[in-house]
């Protein structure tokens, strides 16, 4: 039985139409077309597939689609992109060589921020923790975690300032938008 | 060279901000117009006859639009030996034995279509431990040969020995001798973006393929040559690598399911996505090699190594991929680790009806440097000899040629001896009792650092193309996938060019457009890419500075003309530009070219860009491409006497561990790692240490917890449930890196090959940091809590 769910994705209403028990995953790189979001297993041991429910931190291979009727998603789309700029984690991933081949860093940046919103000042003992359901094979997670505490300063010290400036001209004012959040 | 301006300093990756945007395409993004999902039924027998496959239900089923086997499809052989098939028939010999496949609309109908395919199978006995299959009347793996002549054993056909000096004598005179066995267990590489593909036709009959590869061209060869077999002689094959989520060696091959996806796009006329989960990828790709080793050292009175006999067997599994080239490597540290005047290195690889193995990071080097390293400790032991002293003792030098006639350019060895141990607090933590059971050990490394030639051409061409905007265009064989390749070669054209990296843009890796490379192996990527940028770049200054004695002096005149109409009052320069302009006397810089004696006036200068528009925009106007061809000084060595110089230069390195081991429950807690080695020459910070810290965490996890495990050759753990990789818990010690700059002649700038040397060491010094703390010697990887209080139990029991 055919079933449609409407969502805010990215800050934006979103509606899809389901068949049956797809999961989130399925629904955001298919139909929707954000294929930012990636899947490393399918059982929700690897975190690549990491995006934000209502602010948490959820597997969306796991997750069935019709559960998100009605709430928030925020995936890596969510955060940045060419016209409006790297967010300031992403951005701090791409400044520390916190990134190698790329496959789970948009599940890591969502599980960086998740935690950052929750605690904006995490020891390195809390960044550990809260990636533990994030797997990389390429970095041994050393400058992740060095990008993550880089980030958290940069957020402290920016306040609700956009991290880069938006490219091209002109540009609209983006004072109100906080670190890749819904407005 | 002068002040280096890019290499050297730390930077951003070019393609990170698209990876980090989400934006990267992976082939699980790619779609194509009418594309298939191909999905692939899989033996259910380790060894087994094939009676009868049916496919009419799984061609029945709606949304279905090709179901082929071996038995309607031409034959298509594969491997490094063309003892696989694309396709079973007759027979399986491993339980990922690709029996029949299927294309549909969509990939739940795919799925659904290879559960209705029936196959009738006449089970028969298999073999599943190399010795077991090495006995007299072993069941056969394969009957006949691929020249289809009976075969007699299961040893594969490959021999890889190498013999210096008089061994027996040398054991004799020995005063000190040990032995030992050493093994390590079968690990999957767990790239976290699984393997796939997207194969399409055109009118024509020729082939695209967006494949996961490490070696597009070696790879294009394979596809052309299953072309030819399918009856399209003369066809080609365009190989397109998108972003990879990883390698580590798992793209070193052609693989069955990229040959099937070949098979069902031309079958259909679409075109077919085949893409792995994640429990296929770990029971159908093929992992790294399990491995026993057997070694004996000596040494004198003084602790120098008199010689060194290193015997390997390896379980190949059903089939031969580049695999089963591992000894190629180990052959290095077997016989060129430290000084040792007789060496022996012998390697047996054996059919079993296990799952067939490939190449991993390292390459064979961490198997031997397992049993190496842990056996020296030994020997040091019985010696009486501090573990760190017989290191320096017997250490390699520069300007040496090992037995195996490897020819030790520059050699970085004592100084991450020294460093590492200095870094670790040997000498007052090693051999103390620190009343915690804790404990520090250390462990070397050998491996190709200029390449490793195992092909009979082992070089990279390089491409760089200049547009009218003072860009340029970077094509290459060589693959990014995660290790910094497209950072490092990217500012190595700019360095060597005298342009901004942001002006260099390196191209999508396409076997149509870019030039022939071996493939991105052996530590090479770096190495190869940025000598042939090097070369590269002095073509096209040397290009570009013929075309400046005809175009310089007109453009500097437009310059001072503009300059005057600004400002009358201007006084140009004394300088002759007409006179200075000779193709000997420019320089480039920032994007700029000028005559390196002419005063530092910017109306001196021309954009460079402005100057090949100048030389494209007029009468009989050209544009400049410059191409190179970079084929490294080494040799390809002659594998049944051991003897060539592989490499245009090696690596070294040192790591060291301090570990707390709780006698209670077998749990080793890394403390700490060290790890330094000699890299020739730091291109980029960030990305080096990034590939050092990746490859250790590879490290530990084989040192401590990873093992694909089997039964009957069926896989037991297909998931990251049961098969755990370090996670950023596991990895919360510090690890503190050094890097020697041994400033290597071949290298480009200077540098080595650095991609696998930081896991070959890492299981060594950790299981010589166990025996310091607690006293025990552990033999067989990984380094499990159980084995560690079986070992803690039998010392107690002495």
């Amino acid at each position: 039985m055919k079933t449609e769910i409407t969502f805010q994705l990215n800050g934006v209403e979103v509606s899809a139409t389901l068949d049956g028990a797809e999961r989130l995953i399925d629904v955001l790189r298919g139909p929707l077309g954000l294929t930012g979001t990636k899947e490393g297993c399918g059982e929700g041991e690897c975190g690549a597939c990491t995006v934000l429910l209502d602010g948490r931190a959820v597997s969306s291979c796991l997750l069935p689609a019709r559960e998100v009727d009605g709430r928030a998603v925020t995936t890596i789309e969510g955060l940045g992109g060419p016209r409006t700029g790297l967010s300031t984690i992403q951005q701090a991933f791409v400044d520390h060589g916190a990134i190698q081949c790329g496959f789970c860093s948009p599940g890591m940046i969502m599980a960086a921020k998740a935690l950052l919103d929750a605690k904006p000042d995490p020891s390195a003992a809390d960044i550990r923790h809260a990636l533990g359901g994030n797997l990389c094979r390429c970095t041994g997670y050393v400058q992740i975690v060095q990008a993550i505490q880089h980030a958290a300063e940069a957020l402290k010290g920016a306040g609700a300032l956009p991290a880069v400036a938006p490219r091209g001209a002109p540009a609209p004012a983006r004072a109100s938008r906080t670190e890749g959040g819904e407005r | 060279m002068s002040e280096l301006r890019y290499i050297g300093h730390p930077a951003a990756r070019p393609e990170a901000p698209d990876k980090a945007a989400g934006m990267a395409l992976y082939i699980h993004d790619l779609v194509r117009p009418g594309m298939l999902y191909g999905k692939v039924k899989f033996s259910a027998h380790a060894h087994a006859r094939i009676q009868h496959i049916d496919t009419s239900r799984a061609q029945k089923l709606r949304g279905v639009r090709a179901v082929i086997t071996g038995y309607d499809t031409p034959e298509v052989r594969i491997g490094f030996l063309r003892d696989n098939f694309a396709l079973k028939r007759d027979k399986v010999r491993q339980y990922r034995d690709e029996i029949a496949a299927v294309a549909a609309i969509d990939p739940e109908i795919a799925a659904e279509a290879i559960e209705l395919i029936d196959v009738e199978y006449e089970p028969l006995p298999g073999v599943f431990d190399p010795i077991e299959a090495m006995r007299e009347g072993a069941p056969l793996v394969h009957e006949l040969d691929p020249a289809g002549k009976p075969r007699r054993s299961n040893l594969l056909p490959l021999t890889y020995h190498h013999e210096t000096g008089d061994l027996e004598a040398a054991r004799r005179a020995s005063r000190y001798v040990v032995e030992g066995d050493y093994s390590t267990p079968l690990i999957q590489q767990c790239c976290m973006g699984t393997a796939g593909c997207i194969a399409e036709f055109d009118m024509h009959g020729n082939l695209t393929i967006w494949a996961k590869t490490q070696i597009p061209f070696l790879a294009q060869r394979d596809f052309n040559k299953a072309l030819e077999a399918m009856g399209l002689r003369g066809c080609n094959t365009t190989v397109i690598v998108p972003a990879l989520g990883g390698g580590f060696g798992t793209g070193l091959d052609t693989h069955a399911y990229e040959h099937i996806a070949i098979l069902l796009a031309w079958q259909t006329g679409r075109p077919v996505k085949v893409v792995y989960d994640r429990e296929e990828e770990f029971a159908y790709l093929s992992p790294r090699q399990s491995s026993r080793t057997h070694i004996m050292q000596g040494c004198d009175e003084h602790g120098r190594l008199t010689f060194r006999r290193t015997e390997v067997l390896l379980d190949n599994g059903a089939y031969a991929s580049w695999g089963a080239t591992y000894p190629s490597v180990m052959m290095l540290p077997a016989t060129s680790l430290y000084r040792v005047p007789n060496v022996l290195f012998d390697a047996k690889l054996v059919y079993t009806n296990n799952t067939y193995c490939q190449a991993m990071r390292g390459y064979g080097n961490p198997e031997v440097n397992w049993a190496l390293e842990c056996n020296l400790d030994e020997l040091a032991r019985e010696a009486g000899i501090d573990p760190l002293a017989i290191r320096l003792l017997n250490c390699n030098e520069p300007g040496e040629t090992t037995p195996m006639g490897l020819k030790i350019s520059t050699c970085g060895l004592r100084e991450c001896l020294e460093q590492t141990a200095d870094k670790l607090g040997w000498q007052h933590k090693r051999g103390k009792d620190s009343g915690k059971r804790r404990g520090v050990g250390i462990a070397s490394l050998f491996h190709v650092g200029g390449s490793g030639r195992i092909y009979r051409s082992d070089a990279s061409g390089m491409i760089l193309k200049f547009d009218d905007f003072g860009n340029v265009y970077v094509s290459t064989g060589a693959v990014e996938m995660g290790q910094g390749l497209h950072s490092v070669l990217s500012r190595s054209v700019a360095e060597a060019l005298g342009i901004r990296p942001e002006s260099v843009h390196i191209t999508p890796t396409d076997t149509s457009t870019c030039p022939w490379d071996v493939g991105t192996h052996a530590s090479r990527g770096a190495f190869m890419a940025c000598n042939g940028a090097i070369l590269a770049a002095q073509k096209a200054r040397a290009a570009i500075f013929e075309l400046c004695e005809g175009l310089f002096a007109s453009e500097v005149e437009k310059n001072l003309k503009g300059k005057r109409k600004r400002d009358a009052a201007y006084q140009p320069p004394a300088f002759d530009v007409r006179a200075g302009a000779k193709r000997d006397r420019f320089d480039i810089a920032d994007g700029f070219v000028f005559i390196k004696v002419a005063p530092a006036d910017p109306v001196l200068r021309v954009e460079l860009g402005r100057l090949l528009r100048a030389a494209h925009f007029r009468q009989n106007g050209q544009m400049l491409t410059i191409e190179a061809f970079h084929d490294p000084p080494s040799e390809l060595p002659d594998w049944e006497k051991g003897k060539g110089n592989m490499s245009a230069t090696y690596a070294y390195g040192v790591q060291g561990a301090e570990v707390e081991v709780d006698i209670e429950t077998g749990e080793v807690e890394i403390l700490r790692m060290v790890a330094v080695h000699d890299v020739g020459k730091v291109l980029n910070p960030d990305t080096l240490k990034g590939q050092i810290y990746g490859a250790l965490a590879q490290g530990v996890g084989y040192t401590l917890y990873e093992q694909v495990l089997t039964s009957g050759g069926k896989i037991l753990n297909p998931g990251f449930r049961d098969y755990k990789i370090p996670t950023a818990h596991e990895m919360r010690f510090p690890i503190d890196l050094g890097f020697v700059e041994t400033d290597d002649a071949f290298g480009p700038f200077g540098a080595k090959g650095v991609g696998e040397p930081g896991l070959v060491p890492t299981a060594p010094a950790i299981a010589n940091a166990i025996f310091d703390a607690v006293g025990i010697r552990l033999y067989h990887l990984p380094l499990t809590p159980e084995r560690v209080l079986s070992a803690l139990d039998a010392k107690k029991r002495g």
